[in-house]
């Protein structure tokens, strides 16, 4: 308990120093190219509703469907290429053939395939973030050890029984850090993507902001995928601290 | 090993595994049997297959030649119920220590079967209710040794198999748990196979004690042991002729 306050009391110390450095370099430069933090928060209070609260939804919407994507297919292709040797041999292969591969660089044939719309940043922010996990859970997977696996041999176990009873809950550390890698290179990809056949999202509102020199809005948006990219830092934390309290 | 019925009967049991291109003999023509309710210790130098003889008997490994037979049937971990205690107790760590007992129970018989009062039992036996709510790396060696041991008991197995067990404990904890091993076994007489290499231990703590070969293995020869049960060195002169009889017949398989 006393480990989460310390936790909070460092956050909002690091909030502090962090705002207050930017407000004093602010006043230093004392350019509109380089607003100071307050004017900011004060626009995005006064704005947020009727100007931003609709590209906030449209990226976070975009995000959680792409990262939903990633869990269900990922986890179990991580799991299966973990405990079963011939399946791992079949797909580790085109695993690392395709993990290089810069994912943003590949967006004008997302793009030529699902077309401009939503789609087309869902499968980047999925294509980001599947060959972390898989091959994070994956290797989570044959880091069990053998032993743990014995009694349960000994017993009869089906494979469902040993994925659901031993398999699973170990793999979820793992799943949660590749998670929490994955999310800010997928805040990156969305914030990009959204550069193109939109006019929603907070990628398409940043650049907007900046065309038209309005650079407090400019800021304000990046200070809100920011936010959306520490909330999704702070969920795994949560989710870390509920379901692998054994650590 | 005569008298009473037999739970367990290995005859003519070979085992071979392949390394690289080429396979390598681990147990050759092995034959053994235990009595229900009796603990047969097996000992012998490392790499003499007393591993993967434990293996075969808790019907991880398939692929041998011979009978390997549990109260007259072939080993199938579906239908016999087989308790095994690995090497470093298996236990997995984001369990708790009352979910790594449940475990075996659970999966054997569903979760709603669980004998709640045996497991209660189990608990006061083995000096494990403080401990429930604790992760293993919350525990001792000690204590994770009894968790595991807890884990196979509450299956109620026709057979428990023990991988050189008390292996990674020191001196002092190891007698307290194999003291507390004996009391357990004494209230339930579990069929047990203890593999160890420390003969101490196998007099301690097994009635029948199984010699193994050097690779590839083969028992070469199984006394009774009438101390079984007794602490080390109480019955000095008993004790030095049957510590000495292991090591000449170990000694003289070595040089074989």
């Amino acid at each position: 308990m006393r480990l989460k306050e310390n936790k909070l009391i460092n956050f909002v110390i690091a909030f502090f120093i962090v705002f207050g450095l930017w407000q004093i370099i602010a006043m230093l430069i004392n350019k509109p190219l380089f607003p100071p933090p307050y004017a900011i928060i004060i626009n995005i209070f006064t704005t947020f509703q009727e100007g931003i609260a609709i590209h906030v939804v449209y990226s976070f919407n975009r995000i959680v469907v792409g990262l939903l994507f990633t869990l269900v297919i990922g986890v179990p292709a991580g799991i299966l290429m973990g405990y079963f040797k011939k399946i791992d041999l079949v797909f580790s292969p085109i695993i690392y053939f395709n993990y290089p591969i810069p994912k943003i660089a590949l967006l004008p044939i997302v793009m030529l395939i699902f077309g401009l719309g939503d789609l087309t940043k869902i499968v980047m922010i999925f294509l980001i973030t599947f060959f972390p996990v898989v091959v994070n859970i994956r290797d989570e997977v044959k880091n069990i050890p053998e032993e743990v696996f014995y009694p349960m041999y000994s017993l009869g176990a089906t494979n469902f029984q040993i994925i659901k009873e031993i398999i699973f809950p170990g793999i979820l550390k793992a799943l949660l850090t590749s998670l929490r890698i994955g999310i800010g290179t997928a805040i990156s990809v969305l914030f990009f993507t959204e550069n193109f056949g939109t006019e929603y999202g907070m990628g398409y509102f940043i650049m907007d902001s900046w065309m038209r020199i309005n650079y407090i809005q400019m800021y304000s948006g990046i200070l809100i995928l920011s936010v959306i990219g520490l909330f999704f830092f702070i969920l795994t934390d949560v989710l870390e601290g509920i379901f692998c309290p054994w650590r | 090993m005569s008298g009473g019925p037999q739970m367990i009967k290995i005859s003519n049991l070979s085992v071979c595994y392949k390394n690289v291109d080429q396979f390598v003999k681990v147990i050759e023509n092995a034959n053994l049997t235990v009595k229900k309710g009796e603990i047969c210790a097996i000992i012998g130098p490392s790499g003499g297959g007393k591993s993967t003889l434990l293996k075969v008997l808790a019907g991880i490994i398939v692929d041998y030649s011979g009978e390997v037979l549990i109260d007259g049937k072939k080993v199938d971990p579906k239908t016999h119920r087989i308790g095994l205690i690995p090497q470093n107790y298996g236990l997995v760590k984001w369990k708790t220590v009352e979910q790594n007992i449940f475990l075996s129970a659970k999966i054997k018989d569903g979760k709603n079967n669980i004998d709640m009062d045996f497991y209660e039992k189990l608990l006061k036996e083995l000096k494990l209710k403080d401990f429930v709510k604790r992760y293993p790396s919350q525990l001792s060696g000690g204590q994770m040794q009894r968790v595991s041991m807890a884990r196979a008991l509450l299956l109620k197995p026709n057979v428990l198999l023990m991988d050189e067990s008390f292996s990674a404990l020191d001196a002092m904890t190891r007698e307290d748990v194999q003291k507390m091993f004996l009391e357990v076994w004494d209230a339930h007489k579990v069929t047990t196979i203890l593999v160890t290499h420390d003969i101490k231990e196998a007099i301690y703590l097994a009635k029948d004690i199984a010699i193994i070969s050097s690779s590839p293995g083969r028992i070469v020869e199984v006394i009774s042991n009438h101390l079984f049960g007794c602490i080390n060195g109480s019955v000095d002169l008993e004790y030095a002729h049957i510590n000495n009889k292991l090591r000449k017949i170990l000694k003289g398989d070595k040089q074989e």
